[in-house]
């Protein structure tokens, strides 16, 4: 085939070219090598460090960071190391962000795709469904279920990411509707393999490239979320931190004792900062429309 | 377009009827009831605040006597609070959440406007460049870090502005909060702005236009902005949502008295009565914004009624 239509270079795939679009881009990858530190310091950097999140250490209350003291973040006002604490509190960030992207990609993929395949009235109704909840306020429904259930972790996972699904399923569902008129799903249908097979065996891998690309783009938002609850009071309880709850005790005594807000502050921004970037690389590298010759 | 604005407004029925509901179910779902205190309180007194409440009837009932009261614009008693009932709570606070919300919401959508349609007319030239920069700083930080900020920087340390607070309620008092509640939406809008203008100077009307020798500053007022505001449009309804979440946390921060705040302290309190009425209010305010902005819409692009 290749000597009959004389292409200048080796043929490349869909991914090849998306990932080669990705490394040129420089401000993602910058990103991405932030990111990659950022996660080994909050997962790692812990077991390098003298002290815990929780513990004071007696010598030194409110101390500024300085490299004699050992405690180069500084400590807050009942002594515990502000570096461990931002570390820690980063790993709670990152570990909420992660479960709630995976049950909002659960829920919406599976949602989506039966929604899409299927068609008809259900169709309609599963996404009648999603315009409705869509049209809510959902923090409030964070915030409400907070109340109800008492402050648990867990539960704060579940919930953000039980809230996040639905643009997801949107999405899924109009890729949905695309692949479901191709040749190989006919085939399948044609050999008698069940719906519900088809639906997860046949058409949720093909799904995997918007659904990466969106799920880079909540991650951000659920991180956000995360430490806008922790900063209100609704989210991660002492001792346990997380960089929304460290903000709001650092607002507290920034006249005082700056360096309680600027350290987690700076840590949240950058990680949302490369989050973004890392996101909207992945968009534009997937996005094949952005480069079509017009 | 009535037939349009009709549909548009019987499809908010189901869409408030399943938030009342949700809302209602949950908070009966909570284990342990709002009398629950260190205290024990003899069980006579008990029954009695529970059948002041309605707690003593079955689940069903209590519902379509709460529902029945919600229509009737009764949002029921606060369980802390109880010299005031929910909706006079409310009643208390709306006026500031009105202010807030309503100046930062113009705020935005000028501001944000304005920023879009420079950064497409210097679309990778220098202010460009430096709107961007701004834009991404009101995206990425959270404006729980934003407001501290500014207090620290404006209030404390050049004392041009108060910290927080309503004083007497004059302007000075609510450019901090302002600012802060508008800034993501300035970001967000003109982002929209800028993408979708640079899209519609692209188009072939617009190049016809040009050809016919209208000048740069007529076609872009007269033929490219009308069609490069829609997304905008469609963002100010989420956008409302948007402010008045936004206006938990600046509430809180600059210490105003509006709903924002006293629905916190209701959450952080356990006022079930409260946090419920405040939810209902909230959703009905949304929807309601969410459907003035859909009519307006579709009076501006007409495709929208015929789908």
């Amino acid at each position: 085939m290749s000597a009959t239509m004389q292409l200048p270079t080796e043929g490349r795939s869909l991914l090849q070219n998306a990932l080669m679009r990705l490394r040129a881009n420089k401000g993602a990858m910058v990103s991405l090598f932030v990111l990659t530190l950022l996660i080994l310091a909050a997962f790692i950097g812990p077991y390098f460090i003298p002290f815990n999140y929780q513990d004071p250490d007696w010598a030194a209350f409110r101390t500024p960071p300085s490299l004699s003291s050992g405690h180069y973040f500084g400590t807050d006002q009942n002594g515990r190391d502000l570096l461990a604490r931002t570390l820690y509190g980063t790993r709670v960030s990152l570990i909420v962000a992660l479960v709630a992207t995976i049950v909002a990609i659960i829920i919406g993929v599976s949602f989506g795709a039966i929604a899409g395949y299927f068609g008809g009235r259900l169709d309609q109704a599963m996404m009648r469904f999603v315009d409705i909840i869509y049209a809510l306020p959902y923090i409030l429904f964070v915030i409400l279920l907070m109340v109800v259930f008492g402050r648990n972790v867990y539960l704060l996972f579940a919930a953000i990411g039980a809230l996040e699904w639905l643009t997801m399923a949107r999405i899924v569902r109009g890729q949905t509707l695309s692949i479901k008129q191709r040749e190989f799903i006919e085939a399948a249908r044609a050999a008698g393999v069940k719906p519900l097979t088809i639906v997860f065996r046949h058409i949720v891998p093909n799904l995997i490239g918007p659904v990466v690309i969106y799920a880079a783009l909540t991650v951000p938002e659920i991180v956000a979320t995360e430490s806008f609850l922790s900063y209100l009071g609704f989210g991660v309880q002492e001792p346990l931190t997380s960089l929304g709850t460290l903000i709001a005790e650092g607002g507290k005594v920034m006249e005082v004792l700056p360096w309680l807000l600027w350290f987690p502050a700076t840590f949240l921004v950058v990680m949302l900062l490369c989050m973004l970037f890392i996101g909207d690389g992945l968009r534009d590298a997937f996005d094949t429309r952005e480069h079509m010759p017009k | 377009m009535l037939r349009y604005a009709l549909n548009r407004l019987l499809s908010t029925i189901p869409v408030l009827w399943i938030a009342v509901t949700a809302c209602f179910f949950i908070l009966r779902l909570a284990p342990g009831g709002p009398f629950d205190g260190e205290r024990q309180l003899p069980q006579r007194i008990k029954d009695n605040l529970a059948a002041h409440y309605n707690l003593d009837k079955p689940i069903v009932e209590q519902y379509f006597i709460y529902v029945g009261n919600v229509l009737k614009g009764d949002l029921g008693p606060s369980f802390i609070n109880q010299d005031f009932n929910v909706a006079e709570q409310l009643a208390i606070g709306l006026p500031y959440t009105i202010i807030l919300g309503s100046v930062a919401f113009i705020l935005a959508i000028a501001i944000g406007i304005l920023a879009g349609v420079m950064g497409a007319l210097y679309r990778n030239r220098h202010p460009d460049y430096v709107l961007g920069l701004i834009i991404l700083t009101g995206l990425v930080i959270p404006n729980f870090l934003v407001a501290p900020i500014l207090q620290l920087v404006f209030g404390l340390k050049l004392e041009w502005l108060p910290v927080g607070g309503w004083g007497d309620g004059s302007i000075s008092f609510l450019v901090l909060p302002v600012v802060v509640l508008a800034l993501p939406h300035i970001a967000r809008i003109s982002r929209l702005m800028r993408g979708a203008l640079i899209e519609v100077l692209n188009s072939n009307y617009i190049r016809t236009a040009r050809s016919k020798g209208y000048s740069s500053s007529r076609v872009i007022i007269k033929h490219a902005l009308k069609p490069a505001l829609m997304p905008v449009v469609s963002y100010l309804g989420p956008a409302a949502g948007f402010l008045l979440t936004g206006s938990l946390v600046v509430e809180t921060i600059f210490g105003l008295p509006g709903i924002g705040r006293y629905f916190i302290n209701a959450a952080l309190n356990r006022d079930y009565g409260m946090v419920l009425g405040t939810v209902i209010f909230y959703m009905v305010l949304i929807v309601t914004l969410n459907l003035i902005v859909d009519i307006v819409y579709a009076w501006l692009d007409p495709r929208v009624r015929t789908q």
